[in-house]
């Protein structure tokens, strides 16, 4: 019964390189207007398990499915198809092209006829600025203006109106906050609780367990490729959590400097 | 810091005076600065040329002969460079094309028609090979078109000699193809009108179809723009089949025009048509560029290259004018893309 809510979910993945074992028996759901946060250190598998959902990757065993029902990609491009997007760090965006243009690349939209097809501009500005305010990004305009003038936290929230506005269900965030300062990464969690408003089912990956605090509904901590954790919001405190994602190695020392980090935000 | 000073002010005061049709966003285009340098560069050359008729009809025609041929595989060299690679192979490409049509026409007596399209076509395939070594091994594309410069250019020379004898071909082109490729009129030789037919398509190719938008997007991001479903490999490929065949129809003028041809490889091509891309604004590690920007570099290598004959400057010292012109036009690049990206500060100020 539940099961059918999810859309997506992973039944005991496993995936290995060659001979290396890099994810091990990961099983994970997220369902829509929900925000699942993976947390990890460096090396944990973060970056295989989002490749894996996103298509990438192939799961060397166990099953993907999409709505209840088993699906597997051929790659990126049919994952994007089936309505996952992947937002990466830097936002994924052109820092030299037009917001317009950054924004409907690869799906431009035409006018005219035959080979004569000319990009249509004002409809490209008109809708890529209106979708992006609508996340609330109000400084921005004018859609000819170039990507490279934004923020880091804009870039990222131009990259999910653009995968909102193309159709996606899920939303693969990965590490959006990692380089932004405190207002910046305020800012993404802004927008990222507005995608979750919309009904999409967000997976938001991150080391920093205080912006995983803030709009995480459930979260599961990966430790050397697998499972170590899997709860859901007010289940565990901000330390558990944190020693959880240290992986029990030098606890004093590293819940020391965790403490010194959260006092400072 | 007296230049970043004027060049950050610069937008925001026009933009204040008009309205919404913004001045700023001329002077923010690619191709302002290319058109500055090339007005400033004519003057020069108009004031220490008068007197020699550098403002004739004759010495307009004279540097404009000399910018077709570089403007006609500049063009395609530039969206190489938009799309974050280069291709240095024109220098032997060009030669090759122009023995391949006076051997197979002259001395083996084909039709002009079929040696027309055989050129194109071992152009085509040149190009075929130097996109698929560029995007099928990680190497970067300056070294595989060094190797096929090499290549081409070797084997040009070698089977001239093997097949002709000798290292230049003399041809009689019939008159619908001198008509076409290597006549003049009004004193422009053929190149500089297909010159001009070509701008207009590939500025409608860049600036106005949605190709032109993935030309931009492989430049700025390969791998965000292949994420965005953007076939980038197939892209680059025919990129790199256009910039060989219009190397060819560049050749194919040059030989028709003068009755004659040579294998040597042409190494000064593969400066002046990046010369004239970076002149014309194209940034060297890709994202950003236009035709215009590109028309305008060729035009300032033309009137510095040729006009300099009209003038009673030092024949050699042109090449000193292009160095420092090119030097100059990088470091403006570099303050264009700060200054066309920091439109978040100057906005603040308004």
């Amino acid at each position: 019964m539940s099961n059918s809510e999810n859309v997506l979910e992973l039944k005991n993945v496993d995936k290995s390189f060659g001979p290396i074992d890099v994810l091990h028996n990961i099983s994970l759901s997220v369902k829509a207007g929900e925000v699942l946060c993976l947390l990890g250190d460096n090396g944990a598998g973060k970056s295989t398990l989002i490749k894996t959902m996103a298509g990438v990757h192939a799961p060397t065993r166990g099953e993907i499915l999409m709505d209840g029902k088993p699906i597997s990609f051929n790659g990126p491009k049919t994952a994007q198809e089936a309505g996952i997007a992947c937002v990466h760090q830097f936002g994924g965006t052109f820092p030299l092209m037009s917001i317009a243009r950054s924004f409907f690349a690869g799906v431009e939209p035409t006018k005219g006829w035959g080979p004569f097809k000319v990009f249509d501009r004002e409809k490209a500005n008109e809708i890529a600025v209106r979708e992006v305010r609508n996340f609330g990004i109000t400084r921005i305009e004018d859609g000819d203006r170039l990507v490279g003038g934004l923020s880091g936290g804009e870039r990222q929230s131009l990259a999910i109106a653009r995968a909102v506005y193309f159709g996606a269900r899920v939303l693969i965030l990965d590490e959006p906050t990692a380089a932004l300062g405190v207002k910046q990464s305020a800012h993404v969690l802004r927008i990222v609780n507005e995608a979750k408003r919309r009904g999409l089912a967000v997976i938001f990956i991150t080391h920093q367990v205080m912006h995983a605090m803030a709009v995480g509904d459930h979260f599961a901590v990966l430790i050397r490729g697998s499972i170590a954790a899997d709860f859901r919001k007010g289940e565990r405190s901000r330390e558990e959590i944190a020693d959880l994602m240290a992986g029990g190695e030098s606890m004093v020392d590293l819940e020391a400097s965790i403490d010194g980090e959260a006092a400072t935000v | 810091m007296a230049h970043t000073e004027t060049t950050s002010s610069e937008p925001s005061s026009p933009k204040s005076a008009s309205s919404q049709f913004s001045l700023g966003e001329l002077i923010r285009s690619p191709a302002m600065g290319a058109f500055v340098g090339m007005v400033i560069v004519f003057a020069i050359f108009a004031m220490f040329g008068f007197s020699r008729n550098f403002l004739s009809i004759a010495g307009f025609a004279n540097w404009m002969n000399f910018a077709s041929t570089v403007g006609i595989i500049a063009i395609p060299v530039a969206f190489l460079m938009i799309a974050g690679e280069l291709d240095i192979s024109t220098g032997a490409v060009l030669p090759a094309s122009a023995m391949m049509l006076g051997i197979s026409v002259n001395h083996y007596d084909f039709p002009m028609w079929l040696g027309i399209i055989m050129t194109l076509t071992m152009a085509a395939s040149v190009g075929l090979v130097n996109g698929l070594l560029v995007t099928r091994t990680q190497v970067p594309s300056f070294i595989v078109t060094l190797a096929t410069l090499f290549a081409v250019g070797g084997l040009t020379l070698a089977l001239s000699d093997f097949l002709i004898n000798n290292t230049n071909v003399s041809l009689q082109s019939p008159d619908w193809a001198k008509a076409l490729f290597g006549t003049r009129y009004f004193g422009f030789r053929s190149a500089v009108y297909w010159w001009i037919g070509l701008i207009v398509i590939f500025w409608f190719f860049l600036h106005k179809s949605p190709w032109g938008n993935w030309v931009f997007a492989v430049g700025g991001d390969s791998e965000s723009a292949r994420n965005a479903g953007i076939p980038v490999n197939k892209l680059k490929i025919w990129l790199f089949v256009l910039c060989s065949v219009c190397t060819a129809l560049a050749g194919m003028c040059q030989v028709i025009q003068f009755n004659s041809a040579q294998s040597a490889t042409f190494f000064n091509m593969i400066f002046f048509t990046i010369i004239a891309s970076v002149v014309g604004g194209v940034l060297l590690n890709g994202g950003f560029g236009s035709v215009a920007g590109v028309v305008f570099g060729t035009m300032t290598l033309g009137i510095v290259q040729q006009g300099i004959n009209y003038t009673d400057i030092d024949r050699n010292l042109s090449l000193l004018i292009i160095g420092v012109m090119l030097l100059i036009a990088v470091l403006m690049n570099g303050t264009f893309q700060s200054l066309a990206t920091s439109w978040s500060s100057s906005k603040k100020e308004d």
